[in-house]
């Protein structure tokens, strides 16, 4: 099993793997970029809409296709119904959730649900007919490549490759209006356009993904990555990159896993592997990870006490706090019997200088101290010049009392 | 007549109880503006299905129900999960969740695909109205016999249950979810508990999924918990006169729509059927449209 993965993994599984492992790739790179602008313009859920609105044109045109030649199975065709009807659920979703006081959620729902209703009713009328090929249908729910032909991957990878370009070439455009679509306007950009370009891509990512994922599924690859990206950089071109990379990860894995043993579906293995990517992105990304944030909370708080810990040394208060003593224990300021070594007095003091210089900065300049970040713990030499931190310790009162 | 009584009369009614349970709750999601959680829901049933079958080996009711319950609720909590800890935005936490365990659900069901399971994806997705014949209803008396009311699909009861459980929360809650729908901040500050209510909602929406799923499919769910909920929401600015036009159209589309898929065909000399859950789903989508086009309260308020 393992040796049959690893043969898929290394292209080495016969062409037409190898070339669906290819178109998948690139399916799941396009995906992911063109999907990293939809969620960043806030609408990741449209391809939810467009995606289940591609049913009943690709019914219809089975059904056209079949009444002609007796088999409704041919790509092209159903890929052109399937973007026929996809343009009109996404033309709906539009006007719906301009025009009328509906907001885009129940927009998309309402659109996504009567249009694959509608399907469902027509691949009932298909069951009725006597049309062969049936059976090929139902694979546009959950996806098949198994038994995929290889005019039909060669098709799917080069709009996989068109869909690619079109985006690298419109990025700059996509982002102004991610980003501030009034401000791209100032600019001469025309954002309906922009706008009505992005959904185009986003239609047709879906729609060569059915064959592959099936039109529940291809949603994922066009959200997941974008969001596993999110997590690891905040600049949006290397964001749009790594989705890219990312979703192409995903589709490799996920086809190729599919290939060891008969019968396993391509599209789930997909999801879940892009799915694994981002889990692994939450827990252990080293910007937004949730590990990377609990270390972080773990910092702080250890600096807290440890603030905390040497200005009540220096105050000559009791610490009572399990955790100040044990920090102020180990960094060496605090003897086990409790009483403060050299390096722990001399800590202390400047801790306590530093406090009453901040204090009296405060005081003095409180509009300017808002300004600065200051939660008790930035070293004041970090935020004040030299000479204002000589002009204020020019100003401090002299301590009255000398602590043995 | 005891043509209609055996093959009709259950769907239809379930139909029309599914329907109204479903767009009753609908008011409450598109008001709130979470029309997707219910989308997200109905697609978690099946791998909650599929698991609770796997766990036990049978496709009991109760079994099945539970783990799509428990699924909803893994749903959900998954979703804030992925929000609060992974700071992404509502839509796309609801997008990674629903797809990830959909995508669970359909490899699963693949995977047991040998052990001969009559499950499968596309059942999960239409429904099969068609299927819930009542053999013992062989005529008007029928009504009044206790054997052969026996004799009802289980799907008729529960789904009645699960209105009833729908039509009480409402009726109870109904201040906290209006408080709610309308200005949580409010709702919270007179102690409504929005948070609660909200999780009340939800579930429900999932109990309400679940019953239907099994009946007649996953996509006539959602069909019914947007479509009328929003057409009513074009006819009128009160939420009282909203809920009875959600229900009014409730019941329009699924009468018509068994009626139009059951003989419509035969009006034109086809001998076949068509889907009756997806043809009531497509008739609420019409009533929608006509709304759109026609409804006297259509236009977005002047900001």
């Amino acid at each position: 099993m393992m040796e049959t993965w690893w043969l898929a993994l290394t292209f080495r599984l016969g062409y037409n793997t190898s070339l669906v492992t290819v178109g998948t790739m690139l399916l799941g790179a396009g995906a992911g970029m063109i999907g990293t602008f939809v969620l960043l313009r806030k609408r990741s859920l449209i391809s939810d809409a467009v995606s289940h609105a591609t049913l009943p044109g690709l019914a219809l045109a089975f059904i056209i296709v079949g009444l002609i030649q007796g088999d409704g199975r041919w790509l092209p065709a159903l890929l052109a119904g399937a973007a026929l009807s996809a343009a009109f659920g996404l033309w709906a979703v539009q006007v719906i959730s301009e025009r009328t006081r509906l907001g885009e959620d129940a927009a998309i729902g309402a659109v996504l649900s009567t249009f694959f209703a509608f399907g469902v009713v027509l691949i009932t009328v298909i069951q009725s007919m006597s049309v062969a090929g049936q059976a090929g249908l139902t694979g546009y729910l959950v996806g098949a490549t198994a038994g995929m032909l290889a005019a039909e991957a060669q098709l799917i990878a080069l709009c996989a490759l068109g869909v690619l370009l079109a985006i690298v070439v419109m990025r700059r455009d996509f982002l102004l209006v991610c980003f501030d679509a009034d401000f791209a306007r100032t600019q001469g950009v025309a954002t309906g356009r922009v706008d009505l370009a992005m959904l185009m891509l986003l239609m047709v990512v879906v729609v060569i993904g059915l064959k592959v994922t099936g039109l529940i599924l291809i949603v994922a690859l066009t959200i997941i990555p974008p969001v596993t990206a999110r997590f690891w950089t905040d600049r949006p071109m290397r964001m749009v990159a790594l989705a890219a990379l990312l979703g192409a990860l995903a589709g490799y894995l996920g086809v190729t896993l599919s290939s060891v043993t008969e019968g396993l579906p391509t599209g789930p293995l997909i999801v879940l592997a892009a799915f694994a990517l981002f889990f692994v992105s939450m827990l252990f990304s080293s910007q937004r990870g949730v590990l990377a944030a609990l270390l972080a909370y773990q910092r702080f708080r250890r600096r807290v006490h440890l603030r905390q810990g040497l200005l009540a040394l220096a105050r000559d208060e009791p610490i009572f706090d399990n955790l100040t003593l044990k920090i102020l224990r180990r960094q060496g300021y605090l003897r086990r019997d409790g009483v403060p070594t050299l390096p722990g007095r001399a800590a202390a003091r400047d801790a306590e200088h530093e406090e009453r210089l901040w204090a009296l900065y405060r005081e003095r300049e409180p509009e300017d101290a808002l300004q600065q970040e200051h939660s008790g713990l930035t070293p004041i030499a970090e935020v004040l010049s030299p000479d204002a931190i000589m002009a204020l310790e020019a100003e401090l009162p002299p301590t009255a009392e000398v602590r043995g | 007549m005891s043509d209609f009584m055996m093959f009709s009369l259950v769907p239809l009614v379930v139909a029309v109880i599914i329907g109204m349970t479903c767009a009753l709750l609908g008011n409450f999601l598109v008001l709130r503006r979470q029309s997707l959680i219910g989308d997200a829901i109905s697609h978690v049933a099946l791998p909650g299905i599929v698991v609770s079958f796997i766990l036990t080996g049978m496709l009991a009711s109760t079994a099945m129900m539970l783990g799509a319950g428990v699924s909803a609720l893994v749903t959900v909590a998954m979703i804030e999960l992925i929000r609060r800890l992974g700071r992404v935005e509502t839509s796309a936490a609801m997008g990674v969740t629903f797809t990830s365990l959909f995508a669970l659900g359909v490899l699963l069901l693949e995977w047991h695909d040998a052990t001969g399971v009559h499950l499968d994806v596309e059942h999960a997705l239409y429904g099969n109205l068609e299927s819930l014949i009542w053999f013992e209803g062989t005529g008007l008396a029928a009504l009044f016999d206790p054997t052969a009311l026996a004799g009802l699909p289980r799907q008729l009861p529960r789904v009645a249950l699960v209105g009833v459980l729908v039509v009480a929360f409402v009726a109870v809650f109904r201040r906290h979810l209006v408080l709610g729908s309308f200005d949580p901040d409010f709702a919270a500050s007179v102690r409504a508990r929005p948070a609660l209510v909200d999780l009340l909602l939800v579930s429900l929406v999932a109990v309400a999924a679940i019953a239907a799923f099994e009946a007649v499919g996953s996509i006539i769910v959602i069909a019914m918990f947007i479509c009328p909920a929003a057409a009513a929401r074009l006819m009128t600015d009160r939420l009282a006169t909203q809920i009875a036009w959600s229900q009014g159209f409730a019941v329009l589309a699924s009468v018509l729509g068994y009626v139009l898929a059951g003989y419509g065909p035969g009006w034109f000399g086809f001998d076949a059927s068509l889907s009756a859950a997806g043809t009531i789903a497509t008739l609420s989508g019409l009533i929608l449209l006509a709304a759109c086009v026609a409804g006297p309260r259509r236009h977005p308020a002047a900001a």
